[in-house]
């Protein structure tokens, strides 16, 4: 099957291990991935809070693009796949907002005609994959872990725009997809809280004591790690974890993995080439559980 | 129909029912919130009913110990908002037979919120929220008479229904992600009530309003997690508001900020590159000068440079990136 990629800025910045195992793990899904590598940043909602029409007409052309490979477009990051929806949906319903992107975007060789899906991978694995592939790939079940699911707000939230009024099944792939790979989802209420990220940098140590709150949370309920479809979580679960557990006065140490990382462990890949040995918080006590190192 | 609500209940005297069980304590940051003690009951009521019916069913007829604040019963009077299957919800709104979850439902008081007894949560510091951004009109010049009125555009006004919709029920900052671990946070309602007042063409205070929203506790503490949106019963969409209160802040010029020097720096990349610098939005948005700041986010930074997660430093453009400064062009920006 095949896909208009969009990898996103995070994934060819600040966390290029989701980038290469996203790569490795499409070829045992059957999941072709055909990059658009012209397609601009969404803006992250930064944009779109400034100058609505700007949102708008980035991401008009970067569906326009998935419409002209005729494919639907996948996302391998939680806050893509919002405002991406966010766009698509609106410009779907409103036909001023459409035609306001299509004579920007017109005279640059494409058109929006809301023809594209977008889709994260965590979708698209139970959706259009399928279960039964997923479990045909499986070579190294993860028996023994226990993962705590952290989604990222914008793949849950607004309902509307993401399609969950219709599937609301999608509140509940990562929990189905930790069991499908042999591991134990661990039940907790930070599963689907904001991770702080967008606070950052205008509120450090509350948007730090938000990350830390949620993996302390999960670690109290037995979690060896946690995965997250979001490298923007990623990088405050991860990359400020060390400063997250000084802000909360308290030793954190739980792994943070990417979707595509955990797939691929079970897919048969080694550590190595997943790159969890690039983590800011060590990955290695987790994978001692299953029995692999780094 | 036979429904099963499970009761989180709380009294300061400590006197609790023999059959009330105790629960874990809440998770952080709401773990010194006193923990509730659960009291199930069991009620026969037709499909349709509410979690208000079942509560005030079990207060009149099985357990008038039971302390629940309600009034008018149609989503209209705000008094009844409470943790329903861990969320902030109408206890009045909310359909049982939707809420069931493994056979039973959960009512509690949240824990973001001091409890006075049981699902009487203490609103004080929301009202002082709601106090604190002035919810009236700082009349403009000219005033009109006494047998007189203001003259407003209807669009004008048809922009502020959705924001006048409010019952000030509070369910927006009881599950708000921000308020949770920054009590100075304005919150949602109160934010969305500013931008009603501050958008109001009668309004003279709009200048005064925007700056002092543009510190600490204002629009750029929100966390941007939609969880007021979702949980808001009036459609009032609270985060939508504070972004628009974002952009009237900024246009007025205030904009020595980390939140505007982040959409600026932002914007500048993206129109620059078509993807977004991750190594300077960082520094670009703490401020060169802020020199306390930028020495705290350093760990951080060599943590990841250190794990070979730094971005690469030479920042390249996308291919084609060419359409993109045409797009910027074409609509603007805030950047010029």
């Amino acid at each position: 099957m095949k896909v208009a990629f969009y990898p996103g800025c995070v994934s060819k910045g600040a966390c290029p291990e989701l980038y290469t195992s996203a790569k490795l793990i499409a070829e045992p899904l059957g999941i072709e991935l055909e990059e658009l590598t012209e397609a601009p940043c969404t803006g992250a909602g930064v944009l779109s809070e400034q100058n609505p029409d700007l949102a708008d007409s980035l991401n008009g052309l970067t569906l326009a693009m998935a419409e002209s490979k005729g494919a639907d477009l996948m996302t391998i990051c939680s806050t893509c796949q919002g405002v991406l929806s966010d766009v698509n949906f609106h410009l779907k319903q409103d036909e001023g907002r459409r035609e306001k992107v299509n004579s920007t975007i017109g005279d640059q060789g494409f058109r929006y005609e809301g023809k594209a899906q977008v889709k994260h991978l965590l979708w698209m694995l139970f959706e259009d994959v399928g279960i039964e592939r997923i479990e045909g790939a499986i070579k190294h079940k993860l028996t023994g872990l226990k993962i705590a699911p952290f989604y990222g707000c914008y793949i849950l939230r607004p309902a509307e725009w993401l399609g969950l009024n219709e599937r609301p099944e999608r509140k509940t792939y990562l929990e189905r997809l930790i069991a499908l790979l042999g591991a134990e989802p661990v039940e907790y209420r930070g599963a689907t809280k904001c991770c702080g990220f967008p606070m950052l940098t205008f509120n450090r140590d509350k948007s730090l004591a938000m990350a830390g709150n949620h993996i302390v949370e999960a670690k109290d309920k037995g979690a060896d790690l946690l995965v997250t479809p979001c490298p923007l979580c990623h990088l405050n679960l991860d990359g400020q974890q060390p400063d997250a557990a000084r802000v909360l006065k308290r030793t954190i140490d739980v792994p943070i993995f990417h979707l595509p990382q955990l797939l691929g462990l079970a897919f048969g890949y080694s550590p190595e080439e997943l790159r969890l040995d690039r983590h800011v918080v060590p990955t290695a006590t987790a994978l001692q559980k299953v029995e692999l190192k780094v | 129909m036979q429904f099963t609500i499970e009761v989180g209940r709380y009294n300061p005297e400590g006197t609790y029912a023999p059959q009330a069980s105790r629960a874990e304590s809440y998770p952080p940051p709401w773990d010194k919130s006193p923990p509730r003690r659960y009291q199930t009951y069991t009620v026969e009521l037709p499909a349709h009913a509410v979690v208000l019916d079942a509560l005030i069913a079990i207060r009149e007829y099985q357990d008038d110990s039971l302390a629940v604040r309600c009034a008018c019963r149609s989503a209209i009077c705000g008094s009844c908002a409470m943790w329903i299957n861990g969320h902030a919800n109408l206890a009045c709104k909310s359909k049982l037979a939707e809420f069931t979850k493994d056979g039973k439902t959960r009512v509690e008081s949240p824990p973001s919120m001091p409890v006075i007894r049981d699902l009487v949560g203490e609103m004080a510091p929301f009202w002082e929220k709601h106090r604190k951004v002035k919810p009236w009109l700082d009349a403009k010049e000219p005033v009109p008479g006494a047998r007189e009125e203001y003259r407003v555009d209807n669009a004008a006004m048809e922009e502020l229904i959705q924001e006048v919709s409010c019952i000030s029920c509070g369910a927006c900052l009881m599950d708000c992600e921000s308020y949770a671990v920054n009590s100075n946070f304005l919150g949602p309602q109160a934010l969305a009530q500013a931008y009603r007042y501050a958008a109001d063409p009668r309004d003279a205070g709009t200048r005064d309003r925007l700056r002092e929203y543009s510190g600490p506790g204002g629009v750029w503490d929100c966390t941007h997690c939609y969880e007021c949106v979702t949980q808001c019963p009036k459609g009032v969409a609270p985060l939508e508001q504070i972004l628009k209160l974002r952009r009237m802040a900024v246009d007025a010029g205030f904009t020595n900020n980390p939140g505007t020097r982040h959409a600026d720096a932002f914007a500048d990349s993206v129109k620059h590159s078509g993807r977004l610098n991750e190594l300077t939005l960082l520094p670009k948005s703490i401020g060169f000068l802020n020199i306390i700041e930028q020495l705290k986010s350093l760990p951080a930074a060599i943590n990841m440079a250190r794990a070979g997660k730094l971005p690469p430093l030479i920042h390249r453009a996308i291919p084609g990136v060419q359409r993109i400064k045409t797009i910027f062009n074409r609509v603007g920006g805030r950047l010029k």
